[in-house]
């Protein structure tokens, strides 16, 4: 029983981090109707960059806001500079450029910092607590998780920004008929995703440990957890993006070799159910098919 | 046509007299052009014929890699015979695979396979397959000597191989694509519900075309374990997808020539990025992606095909 | 009275297709303009054109300026509160929020506010509503939505597409009525694509008629009522 309890709070610890990935591709899905395949290698940059602040000598929350600050900016001008050519382009030219986007993270982080295993700190250390359920960083993770959202559940639902960027997001023509700015509203929705993925990938990093491919696994399960919750709502990929990371865990923990060698399969074979039995996912809206 | 026939069989003679004029390395390596596009052929039957995305086709290049390396390992079955066997199992694979695709379309679809493709290598490593598979060690070939005594070194022997194996896939996939079937498929990749309502059976060429796909894909996997003598799970990752898709768009969606176009490209161009910067090459090879969708979104095939117009607009 | 909006050899197409071939028209400060034709013949393009969510070319000149070349949001920020067919509210969205959305290029906090109130004094309905998704709303009451949203710009200028469309004739005489209202009562200036002819005929200070893509006839509401076969082509009796 206790084995079981402890498996679920940490379960919940790491679905933290699927959820803040599945955030990440949902918001911009939100925007552009496409899922951002680099997204997870531009986390790991992020990473990257955080942990270069941190050899520098900056203080850890320092390089932690830094981070979350530049990966914005960086994630603005990718939507401006590379995605603003392709509006309206089809879903193959995307599906190509998402990928070459990937390979030009993984390939830079690789180049500028070597692929050799990197430990990244904990500002939370590793003491055990609540009887040895859970360890520091893992409360850790969960509370700047939590804090997150809320800031980010407050940025939509009270500023005037977060509403506009919702009604662009909602309905384009009629935002831009109201004077909204729909292109920059986009911008903004990949600089949150970016920086969204910042915080995911400098939470987990202390636990699967940094290298150019950190984020590869952890973003299909994001996909898992997004698709789990439905494409279109962010309350949805964040509790899907829970629920995959409890299901990971016990099935780790429960199901002989299956459980443990093929983790990303259970990502895999999850993605598949939902999208088959319900592609709407828990929280999505059905959107009706025109002919 | 004749321009088309014209250029079919200039190719076909270069491509028959070259291993006479070139190294045995250069052999090599034109044989692993034309096994990749088999592969990219049998993507573009299912992306660029049917409209349907996929980020997997390395799983299924994995899947005839190593079912022509266990037979020949474990089974001692010859070569040759691997690769139908390849393609059938794959042919197998696919269809089925095809069903569940049957139900996503576009992004979704991508993203599922995307999985299939993640989650290759480490199903390959498993223990329990460890006995067929060799875990991450993977299993060796021993390479094939040209038969009957013909005056061939292995590796001009596996050109030829595949040079055959090449042209019967082409023309089949140029005989597929050109029938009512083809037709068919076109339909369906532009819409598929009225597609449905002409009295087309949309999940029958849907599922039977990823089987197809599939099937090209596991021969060239089965070529590619033969030729390279050695199959390993992470020769299979995702990259290898990725690869397969770039090789699609730049040989143009929907025009088979444009395989080996495709082919050449991501065979070639990862050395020329390697030579513009040694660590970077992966950047360079994204941002000439990049840059390939901006420039030419329809590819080789597009400059082809415009390029035709004008030759016959004359 | 002076023009406010002023179009002349105004063009549009969608694709191929050519909708627009050289319309020319004139909007008066504070008056009410309506455009009259059948189907097909480019009213709502020509406010779509207005409004850059189509190609066009031609000129188009609002309080002086040339406004052809500017994007959509670019005009709407001019003060150009466009009401489009199917209503565009934002149905996943609350009747607050949909309003606060028609003043977010507005900076004056106190002045959204109070035009909040104002337009829940033109539609009561509203503010009953003011929490629930607009999605949930009946036609009518959409339609109210789209105007007071429209209305929250503090528009020079309001572009209403056929806003009787799919009604009850008691709605669409309240929602007219308010239209008079705001005639006289604001400076607004209306533009009004409309099938019911005779509605918007007793409101407008000037018509055009258009056909295939062109103006056939520019004149008081009164020139056509009196004019035989105008009158029966458009007003049907």
């Amino acid at each position: 029983m206790e084995l079981l309890l402890q498996q679920i709070l940490s379960g919940l610890a790491t679905g933290t981090i699927y959820a803040c990935m599945a955030l990440a591709v949902v918001m911009i899905y939100q925007a552009i109707g496409h899922l951002n395949f680099a997204q997870g290698e531009m986390a790991t940059f992020s990473t990257f960059v955080a942990w270069q602040l941190l050899a520098w000598g900056v203080p850890y929350w320092a390089a932690f806001v830094l981070t979350i600050a530049l990966s914005f900016v960086a994630g603005v001008l990718i939507e401006r500079v590379v995605f603003r050519p392709l509006h309206g382009a089809p879903a193959l030219s995307h599906i190509v450029v998402f990928i070459a986007l990937l390979a030009i993270f993984n390939n830079g982080a690789g180049f500028i910092w070597d692929f050799t295993i990197k430990s990244f700190p904990s500002p939370f250390g590793q003491t055990t607590m609540f009887g040895s359920m859970l360890n520091a960083h893992q409360a850790g993770m969960i509370v700047c998780t939590l804090v997150m959202l809320v800031l980010l559940y407050l940025f939509f639902s009270r500023t005037r920004l977060g509403l506009a960027m919702r009604a662009a997001a909602a309905n384009p023509e009629s935002a831009r008929l109201v004077g909204i700015r729909v292109g920059w509203m986009i911008a903004l929705g990949w600089g949150l995703a970016s920086a969204i993925g910042a915080v995911a990938g400098m939470l987990i990093a202390p636990i699967i440990f940094l290298e150019p491919n950190m984020m590869l696994g952890v973003l299909l399960y994001g996909f898992a957890g997004a698709v789990l919750g439905g494409l279109t709502s962010p309350v949805g990929a964040v509790v899907g993006g829970l629920v995959v990371g409890v299901v990971e865990n016990l099935a780790g923990t429960y199901v002989p070799v299956v459980g443990s060698e093929l983790k990303l399969t259970i990502a895999l074979s999850l993605i598949i159910l939902v999208l088959i039995f319900k592609p709407s996912g828990l929280f999505g809206r059905a959107v009706a098919k025109r002919v | 046509m004749t321009i088309e026939r014209t250029t079919a069989l200039v190719f076909l003679i270069c491509a028959l007299a070259v291993p006479a004029m070139i190294s045995g390395f250069v052999t090599f390596q034109l044989t692993m052009l034309l096994i990749y596009a088999i592969a990219i052929m049998g993507l573009n039957l299912l992306t660029g014929f049917n409209g349907q995305f996929s980020l997997g086709h390395s799983a299924f290049y994995a899947i005839g890699a190593y079912t022509a390396a266990i037979l020949m390992d474990q089974f001692g079955i010859g070569y040759i015979w691997t690769l139908p066997a390849a393609g059938l199992v794959c042919f197998a694979v696919g269809f089925l695979f095809g069903f569940p695709a049957l139900r996503l379309e576009g992004t979704y679809l991508a993203l599922a396979t995307f999985g299939l493709a993640v989650a290759t290598p480490q199903i390959l490593k498993l223990t329990p397959l460890e006995h067929w598979t060799g875990g991450v060690q993977g299993v060796f070939v021993m390479k094939p000597n040209a038969p009957f005594g013909l005056p061939l070194t292995s590796d001009q022997w596996l050109y030829y191989l595949t040079l055959a194996a090449f042209v019967l896939l082409y023309v089949l996939a140029k005989n597929l694509v050109t029938s009512r079937t083809g037709r068919a498929l076109l339909a369906i990749r532009e819409n598929p519900i009225a597609a449905q309502s002409m009295g087309i059976n949309v999940s029958l060429y849907k599922t039977l075309t990823f089987g197809v796909s599939a099937a090209y894909t596991g021969i060239a996997g089965a070529l590619g374990a033969i030729v390279i003598q050695f199959v390993a799970p992470d020769s299979f990752g995702f990259m290898l997808s990725v690869t397969f898709l770039v090789g699609v768009v730049v040989g143009g969606i929907a025009w088979l020539p444009g395989a080996i176009i495709g082919a050449a490209f991501i065979l070639f161009v990862p050395n020329f990025a390697e030579d513009i910067s040694k660590g970077l090459s992966g950047a360079v090879y994204g941002i000439i992606m990049i840059l390939l969708i901006y420039v030419m979104p329809s590819g080789a095939g597009g400059i082809v095909s415009s390029a035709l117009r004008v030759l016959r607009s004359r | 009275m002076t023009a406010l909006l002023s179009v002349k050899g105004l063009t549009a197409s969608y694709g191929d297709g050519q909708v627009l071939s050289g319309v020319d028209f004139e909007v008066q400060r504070g008056g009410v303009t309506v455009l009259l034709g059948a189907n097909g013949a480019g009213k709502t393009t020509t406010l779509r054109a207005l409004c850059g969510m189509v190609r066009r070319s031609g000129d188009i000149v609002l309080d002086g300026a040339p406004i052809q070349n500017l994007s959509t949001e670019g005009v709407v920020r001019l003060g150009v509160a466009h009401v489009p067919d199917g209503r565009g509210t934002f149905a996943q969205l609350t009747v607050d929020e949909n309003l606060q959305l028609g003043s977010i290029t507005r900076r004056d906090r106190r002045g959204i506010g109070e035009d909040v109130e104002r337009c829940f004094t033109y539609f009561p309905v509203l503010k009953e509503r003011r929490g629930q998704q607009a999605g949930t709303l009946s036609g009518g009451e959409q339609q109210m939505l789209a105007v007071a949203r429209a209305l929250m710009l503090r528009p020079k200028l309001m572009l209403l597409d056929e806003p009787s469309f799919g009604l009850a004739p008691m709605i669409v005489k309240q929602i007219f009525a308010i239209f008079r209202t705001l005639s006289e009562s604001t400076s607004v200036s209306m533009l009004i694509v409309e099938q019911n002819a005779a509605l918007a005929l007793e409101l407008a200070d000037h018509a055009y008629l258009l056909e295939t893509g062109r103006v056939v006839f520019s004149g008081r509401p009164d020139d056509i009522r009196n004019d035989p076969t105008l009158r029966r082509s458009y007003l049907g009796y």
